[in-house]
């Protein structure tokens, strides 16, 4: 009798499965894990920073080229100048007077080619943005272009 | 959810029988319950995920869609008919500044003068080999006859054409296979520009013509030409298609009021069995231009073009088209008869079958490519039209498809030999066998539907994943909002043997044609994200801060602005004075994606400016009244916008305030 009655409620359980055919069927894309926005403490270099320069790949005389930064001028007043002093004197962004003996020249220039991600993870971006708050815009500097403002940067410290 | 323990299970079934009883009564009622009893019910179960696209994730498919009335194309996403962009293309947007910037004012301008709206209906995207490019979407301003030309780097309007010797252009903008022309049939026949159109109405027969216009598209730049018109006897053209592949060099344009009525039309243009497709040999057309055939014809027209470089439109008036007269030259057109004011007008992927959709009939004539060449070729015809020959209907006949619903509107194709056809009076659409004219499969629509689309479903591949209906009759489909309501599409699956409805998306204004891209194609087209700053050639850009300036001409001032990341400069103005007319030329310094500008100051009589990366924009402002003039960012663009702001000050006439401009200096407070 036990089994009869299990046998019922099976079928009742198919018809209501069943019955309106295609009900459940849920194709909605695949879950993908979220990707952790922590950064990863052991990789990140805070010296280098993020982004293609390193060491390496960037080389800065201890005399200064003046064609560099005569060019790199001319990126700053259209890219630049809108938010940073050449003082010490905070505008949108941080005065650039000094910069070059803070950072390093590939911090420098992975931080201006590759503002954002380096806004999530850099330890001293993200306090210069909680001074600022407004986030570095990516001005789409190429790598001459980097390397023009860093050598104008120079000259505004004074090198020679 | 069933999942029961064998305790439990145990437990269950000693106490209820009786209960087990009852849920196998009610899951009969759920079974009951399925039958479809009205329209929502025509849904079934998996149509939601069929349509899903999760949130970040892109949709397959972008379609460009009509706007109808509004003047505009909106552009949406599928399968999850999520509206991307409206793009301004023939009326004015006060969003974007369309019409109302300076630099885009000329974009509007005809031989009328400024037009603020129109009417725009079909859309068709460039072609190479008879597939979809995805360089150029083309539309149609039906009300003052123009072409206009969307480029899909910047998703913007980059030329509008106007087109003489026309009223209303419906039939157009339809393209060849290789963009070679858009073409651009008139709806309404009149008395051509160059002749005194002052004549009586009731001579239609005598003094009334109808043109059709070869727009040449050049490859590279896209830029719009009229290389020629086909002057034609006094009808309406109202939809046409391309021959494809084995009839490329041919053009099919739907015609009625064949009867060249000119009052009453629903009824006056009704009363023959059949109106006409013309067939149109173009390649013979333009050898009759290189021979020198063309008559040279004083006309004006509009021509504007848009800068990217410039950032501004100029507008040029052209006096001059090359008209072919299609009665004289007896080679180029050619009548087939059509049953019943024809609308759509269809060209199968191969380019052998030509689809006439007669909107009064209950059958679907489909015509044979070849078998219109040699009924040609054999002279079978029954007499002329206005010195055209007709040919003869079962001449070029390949078959009927008999009792396929009411009211055939359109045809779009899946490449797979089916025909998928619009029935507008009995509100469905019916998918057919285009070999054996047999009906396969039938799907209602709500309400009354227009335009079908298919993604490539004009073109000799098409993506058959998705079809659109276009409605022209909303109801009940959504939640009313008062007497006008939101236009209505529907989405169907037809990737299987069964039409399946899957989603109902609202459209701006009223959609009539739609076309459609797989996504891949549009978005790896080279989008453009910012205009470069080093290329902005706009006369009045400042290219950084110390370029900003404001200087005077006589009464006409200008301010050569910019905007960042969050202020603009020069941000305080003095000695502005009633009578000035005021130039704000802004140029937005941001050089990253999707951080544009806005710019407004109180009073402005027209509108505002949203100015994309890169670009210059300027706004005329004419100050009506002494005082100070608050003006400010209105595109939120940082933590810091509600402080993007500045102050205007306002002098009588005459008044000896000196011109001046500043940024961030601090003056001694005074009085």
């Amino acid at each position: 009798m036990k089994r009869v009655y299990f046998l019922l409620f099976t079928c009742t359980i198919s018809i209501l499965i069943f019955s309106c055919g295609q009900s459940n069927n849920n194709t909605a894309g695949s879950s993908e894990k979220p990707k952790s926005m922590v950064p990863d403490a052991e990789s990140y270099d805070p010296k280098r920073g993020e982004g293609k320069f390193s060491a390496d790949n960037v080389k800065v005389d201890a005399k200064l080229d003046a064609a560099l930064a005569a060019t790199g001028e001319k990126i700053v007043n259209t890219k630049c100048a809108s938010c940073h002093k050449m003082s010490t004197e905070k505008l949108v962004g941080p005065g650039w007077a000094g910069v070059t003996t803070r950072r390093k020249p590939e911090w420098i220039m992975n931080f201006i080619t590759n503002p954002d991600p380096m806004l999530n993870k850099d330890p001293e971006a993200k306090a210069m943005l909680e001074l600022c708050l407004v986030r570095m815009p990516n001005q789409s500097l190429t790598d001459d272009d980097a390397r023009n403002i860093l050598e104008f940067m120079r000259k505004n410290d004074g090198i020679k | 959810m069933m999942v029961l323990n064998s305790k439990t299970k145990l437990t269950f079934m000693k106490k209820m029988v009786f209960q087990s009883i009852a849920v196998i009564f009610s899951a009969l009622m759920m079974f009951a319950g399925c039958k479809p009893k009205n329209s929502a019910d025509a849904v079934s179960g998996d149509a939601a995920a069929k349509a899903y696209v999760a949130p970040g994730k892109y949709d397959e498919f972008y379609n460009f869609v009509s706007g109808g009335f509004s003047g505009q194309m909106s552009v949406y996403g599928l399968p999850s008919g999520r509206l991307l962009r409206v793009i301004p293309v023939f009326s004015v947007d006060p969003e974007k500044g369309w019409g109302y910037s300076e630099e885009t004012k000329p974009m509007l301008n005809t031989s009328h003068g400024f037009i603020p709206w129109d009417d725009l209906h079909h859309t068709e995207l460039s072609q190479t080999n008879g597939e979809i490019n995805g360089k150029w979407i083309f539309a149609n301003a039906n009300n003052t006859p123009r072409l206009a030309r969307i480029d899909l780097k910047t998703f913007r309007t980059a030329e509008i054409l106007e087109l003489p010797n026309s009223g209303g252009n419906h039939s157009s903008p339809f393209g060849t296979e290789n963009s070679e022309y858009i073409v651009a049939g008139t709806r309404f026949s009149v008395p051509p520009d160059d002749v005194n159109g002052d004549v009586p109405i009731s001579s239609y027969k005598q003094n009334f013509k109808g043109h059709i216009s070869f727009v040449s598209v050049e490859p590279t730049s896209g830029e719009m030409k009229i290389a020629f018109q086909l002057k034609t006897p006094g009808v309406n053209f109202d939809l046409a298609r391309c021959g494809r592949a084995k009839s490329h060099g041919w053009f099919f344009f739907s015609c009625y009021n064949t009867e060249q009525a000119n009052t009453l039309l629903e009824v006056n243009a009704s009363q023959k069995d059949k109106d006409f497709i013309m067939a149109v040999n173009w390649k013979k057309a333009e050898e009759y231009i290189k021979a020198g055939k063309g008559k040279k014809q004083t006309v004006k027209y509009a021509h504007n073009v848009y800068s990217d470089v410039t950032h501004t439109a100029t507008s040029t008036i052209m006096s001059e088209v090359t008209v072919l007269d299609v009665a004289e030259l007896k080679d180029i057109c050619y009548f087939i008869p059509c049953p019943k004011s024809p609308h759509g007008c269809d060209v199968d992927p191969t380019g052998e079958y030509i689809v006439g959709s007669g909107k009064l009939a209950a059958l679907i004539p489909v015509f044979s490519f070849d078998k219109l060449q040699q009924a040609i070729a054999a002279k079978s015809y029954d007499g002329d039209f206005g010195g055209i020959p007709v040919v003869k209907y079962e001449a070029a006949l390949y078959g009927e498809v008999k009792k396929p619903g009411l009211g055939p509107l359109h045809t779009e194709f899946d490449g797979k030999g089916n025909a998928y056809t619009s029935f507008f009076v009995s509100s469905e659409v019916v998918k057919w066998n285009i070999k054996d004219l047999k009906v396969v499969d039938r799907v209602p629509t709500y309400y009354s539907v227009g335009h079908l689309c298919i993604p490539g479903g004009n073109t000799r591949k098409p993506s058959p994943k998705y079809l659109i209906a276009y409605n022209k009759i909303t109801k009940d489909r959504y939640l009313p909002t008062g007497p006008e309501l939101a236009q209505s599409a529907q989405l169907y699956d037809i990737s299987g043997d069964k039409m399946q409805m899957i989603l109902d998306f609202p459209t701006i204004g009223e959609p009539h044609y739609a076309q459609a891209a797989p996504a891949d194609l549009i978005r790896n087209n080279g989008q453009l994200k910012i205009f470069k700053i080093a290329d902005n050639k706009h006369h009045y850009a400042a290219k950084g801060e110390n370029e900003t300036k404001v200087v005077r001409e006589g009464n006409k001032v200008h301010v050569y602005m910019t905007s960042i990341r969050s202020h603009f400069s020069p941000d305080n103005i003095e000695g502005i004075k009633m009578g000035d007319e005021v130039y704000f030329h802004v140029t937005n310094l941001e050089q990253d994606w999707d951080v544009p500008h806005g710019f407004g100051i109180k009073g402005a009589a027209n509108a505002e400016l949203l100015i994309m990366p890169g670009e210059t924009q300027t706004l005329k402002w004419t100050p009506d009244r002494v005082g100070m003039f608050p003006m400010y960012c209105t595109d939120f663009c940082s933590a810091l916008h509600q402080e993007m702001q500045g102050y205007v000050r306002v002098s009588p006439a005459g008044s000896n305030v000196p011109l001046t401009f500043s940024l961030g200096k601090v003056v001694p407070e005074t009085k």
